[in-house]
């Protein structure tokens, strides 16, 4: 056991520290997230940031997973904004190295790590949201292409999306996880439309899509046809953050802006032990992740500790924000109020945001689910 | 960054774990004989010139067997001499010592080494019993009492962790045989959820306890944060995780006859002794912002 970086992770993380400082102006960081984004995505793809761990053959870097660790970490210390591509870089991409074949590997993964190509997940449906085998969008196979009917809905950032990783139903005479297909769909297709949904932030950045006989070429199935919850699951694993980088290293930049705001305001003892909770907490789910890194490296498998990364960082994230508007004071009630002249608003927004967290990428019921009947071996509740 | 211990360390888990279930009240010169005290301790010193993690391992062992010999208390202390003798050994913080009457001698917090003599108190946690010193007079041990205090913490929340684990096996296992209403109780989810719940959080409390020892072990300038944080967090930990057990255990888990109430006493000594959890965040919180 050493918790220290070895010599090659030091050298990464002085040589990302030096291109961080070089490359981080104040105008990124106080962007818009999409215009900012683009051309933050594009340096750090032009750095050679983006897809660390994918195999250099797809335009990755072919690191080890610590040094995706360190990347997100230092991410978060210098408050850079994420890779825009959240979908396609965390999902769709992780999704076609694990099931695609070649001609999707070349066609589709370096546009993800460029954000020339702008991903969106369309799993939920009106009717099947927890239980995703549930969906009823059709794909009719008819010769060389399908023919695609339905509706998805909560579908982030699918108003500027270029493509689609879709779950359908090809086998209508089927139910649940049998029967089903995924798809990769070019958002461009005629009979693809979007529309936005307002969310309880006030912003609109998840939407519906209704296919009406949306054309997809055989070559864009995923995997096989009828093998679509096998992919699915795939992409669940990466969406929910088996590994819990990501989740820590968002966190370490809340809590940071917390302590930050604390010392500014003035804190309660109240407030004091529930700022040391938090603290500590991420210094756990922070070596929890260290803990199930080490097993994938050591095994190739991660261990089953991190599988409450997620749950527990939801739980974390709604405590946190809603902290900062307490010390904020009555303030927390106006919309710019705030102690930071960059970012006015910035915890009310994400004290809203964060109520989010605990339904996306499974709910935290679905997640216990799961923990209790796959970790602890317990009795199987359906 | 390497977050795991060695194959010999695991090894020592399995020989400890299987050894503490079949004896688990051994007297303390077994483990002595085991080779189980002074681990840390250099080799010219009479140690076993292994690490503080090494003995890490054995403290969460003990801790999920209930282990009630003074075996923390005396691994603890041992580094502290000039050379490792073959007494038990206990510790005084504020003003209690654990096991007086079980020990040869005790430390105090003024660096004294003081005969164990004094009275026992009626402890909750019956195999662990309090006592009070008659007299903090003893000879001066060289040295000083910060390391002694930061391997108590990390053991003392190394042990929670243990007691947290065993307490969650006893509740995995109960739900996944005891019916009514025609089903597992484990099938339902206001019984499944909390052992999810207690699963999660124990293994966040494990990585703060290994945590805590590696700066230990490393005498890392960060320790007593770690430390601190460690002991709150585990401490509470073991204590949740024994109440959800005792619930999804129902009636049998209120007895004095089910071993539950034992771990759970157990729990709460370690939340109290050394201070409890707030008492060690007001350290967290001072040093992020003061
Ligand atoms: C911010 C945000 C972004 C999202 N982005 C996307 C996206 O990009 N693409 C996409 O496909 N989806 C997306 N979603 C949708 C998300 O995956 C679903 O909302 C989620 O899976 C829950 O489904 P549902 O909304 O239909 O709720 P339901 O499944 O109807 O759940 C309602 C409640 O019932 C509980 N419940 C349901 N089943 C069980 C059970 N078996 N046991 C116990 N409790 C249960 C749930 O936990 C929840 O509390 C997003 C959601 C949010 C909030």
């Amino acid at each position: 056991m050493d918790l220290r970086d070895t010599p090659t992770e030091a050298a990464f993380r002085a040589e990302l520290r030096a291109w961080i400082g070089e490359n981080l102006t104040d105008d990124v960081r106080r962007g818009r997230f999409e215009e900012a984004g683009r051309d933050w995505s594009r340096k750090l793809y032009e750095g050679g940031y983006a897809g660390l761990t994918w195999p250099k053959e797809y335009g990755g870097a072919g690191a080890p997973y610590s040094h995706q660790a360190i990347f997100l970490e230092e991410m978060a210390r210098a408050e850079a904004p994420s890779h825009l591509g959240v979908i396609g870089l965390g999902m769709a991409g992780p999704t076609i190295i694990a099931h695609g074949t070649e001609e999707q590997k070349q066609a589709r993964l370096d546009a993800i790590l460029s954000t020339e190509e702008i991903w969106c997940q369309g799993f939920s449906e009106p009717g099947a949201g927890s239980d995703l085998a549930a969906v009823r969008t059709s794909a009719i196979q008819d010769g060389d292409h399908f023919v695609v009917n339905g509706q998805k809905v909560w579908s982030s950032f699918a108003h500027i999306a270029d493509w689609c990783i879709l779950v359908t139903r090809s086998d209508p005479d089927s139910m649940s996880h049998a029967g089903l297909t995924y798809l990769i769909v070019d958002m461009h297709s005629p009979g693809v439309e979007v529309r936005p949904l307002r969310q309880i932030t006030g912003e609109a950045e998840f939407n519906e899509i209704f296919f009406t006989d949306v054309k997809v070429p055989v070559e864009n199935v995923l995997g096989e046809v009828g093998g679509g919850w096998g992919v699915a699951m795939t992409t669940l694993l990466h969406e929910r953050g088996t590994l819990g980088f990501a989740l820590t290293a968002a966190l370490e930049a809340q809590i940071r802006k917390l302590i930050a705001l604390a010392k500014e305001r003035g804190a309660t003892e109240v407030q004091r032990d529930a700022i040391a909770r938090e603290w500590i907490g991420l210094q756990a789910v922070r070596y929890t992740t260290y803990r199930s890194l080490t097993t994938l490296i050591k095994t190739g498998i991660p261990g089953p500790e991190g599988s409450g990364a997620k749950l527990w960082w939801s739980e974390a994230n709604q405590r946190v924000t809603k902290l900062a508007l307490e010390l904020l004071g009555p303030e927390a009630q106006l919309v710019n109020g705030s102690s930071s002249k960059a970012q006015p608003g910035y915890w009310q927004h994400q004290q809203l945001r964060s109520r989010g967290n605990t339904i996306e990428a499974g709910t935290s019921e679905i997640l216990r689910n799961i923990i209790a009947e796959r970790v602890l071996g317990l009795p199987r509740s359906r | 960054m390497d977050f795991a211990f060695t194959q010999e360390q695991e090894e020592l888990r399995r020989e400890a774990r299987a050894f503490l279930e079949a004896n688990p009240e051994a007297p303390l010169a077994e483990l002595r004989e085991l080779g189980w005290l002074g681990v840390s301790v250099p080799e010219e010193r009479g140690g076993g010139g292994l690490s503080f993690l090494d003995e890490a391992i054995l403290f969460e062992e003990a801790g999920r067997a209930l282990y009630s010999g003074p075996f923390l208390t005396t691994a603890v202390v041992l580094p502290a001499l000039p050379e490792v003798d073959e007494q038990a050994w206990s510790v005084e913080v504020d003003g209690f010592v654990p096991d007086l009457l079980h020990v040869d001698r005790v430390l105090t917090q003024g660096m004294r080494s003081v005969p164990a003599e004094g009275e026992m108190l009626a402890t909750m946690d019956e195999t662990r019993p309090l006592g009070r010193l008659t007299s903090s007079d003893g000879d001066a041990v060289e040295g000083e009492w910060e390391p002694v205090r930061l391997r108590l913490l990390a053991a003392l929340a190394l042990e929670a962790v243990g007691i947290a684990q065993r307490a969650l096996e006893l509740g995995i296992e109960y739900v996944s045989e005891r019916e009514q209403f025609g089903k597992k109780i484990g099938t339902y989810q206001a019984v499944s959820h909390p052992l999810a719940d207690t699963y999660v959080e124990t293994e966040l409390a494990r990585s703060l306890a290994y945590w805590a020892a590696w700066s230990v072990a490393e005498e890392d300038e960060g320790a007593a944060v770690a430390v601190a944080a460690a002991k709150a967090q585990c401490a509470e930990t073991a204590v949740t995780a024994c109440e959800r057990s005792i619930q999804v255990h129902g009636g049998i888990g209120f007895t004095w006859e089910h071993p539950l109430h034992r771990y759970y006493k157990r729990a709460q000594w370690l939340d109290a002794f050394g201070g409890h959890a707030a008492v060690q965040r007001a350290v967290v919180a001072a040093a992020l912002l003061d």
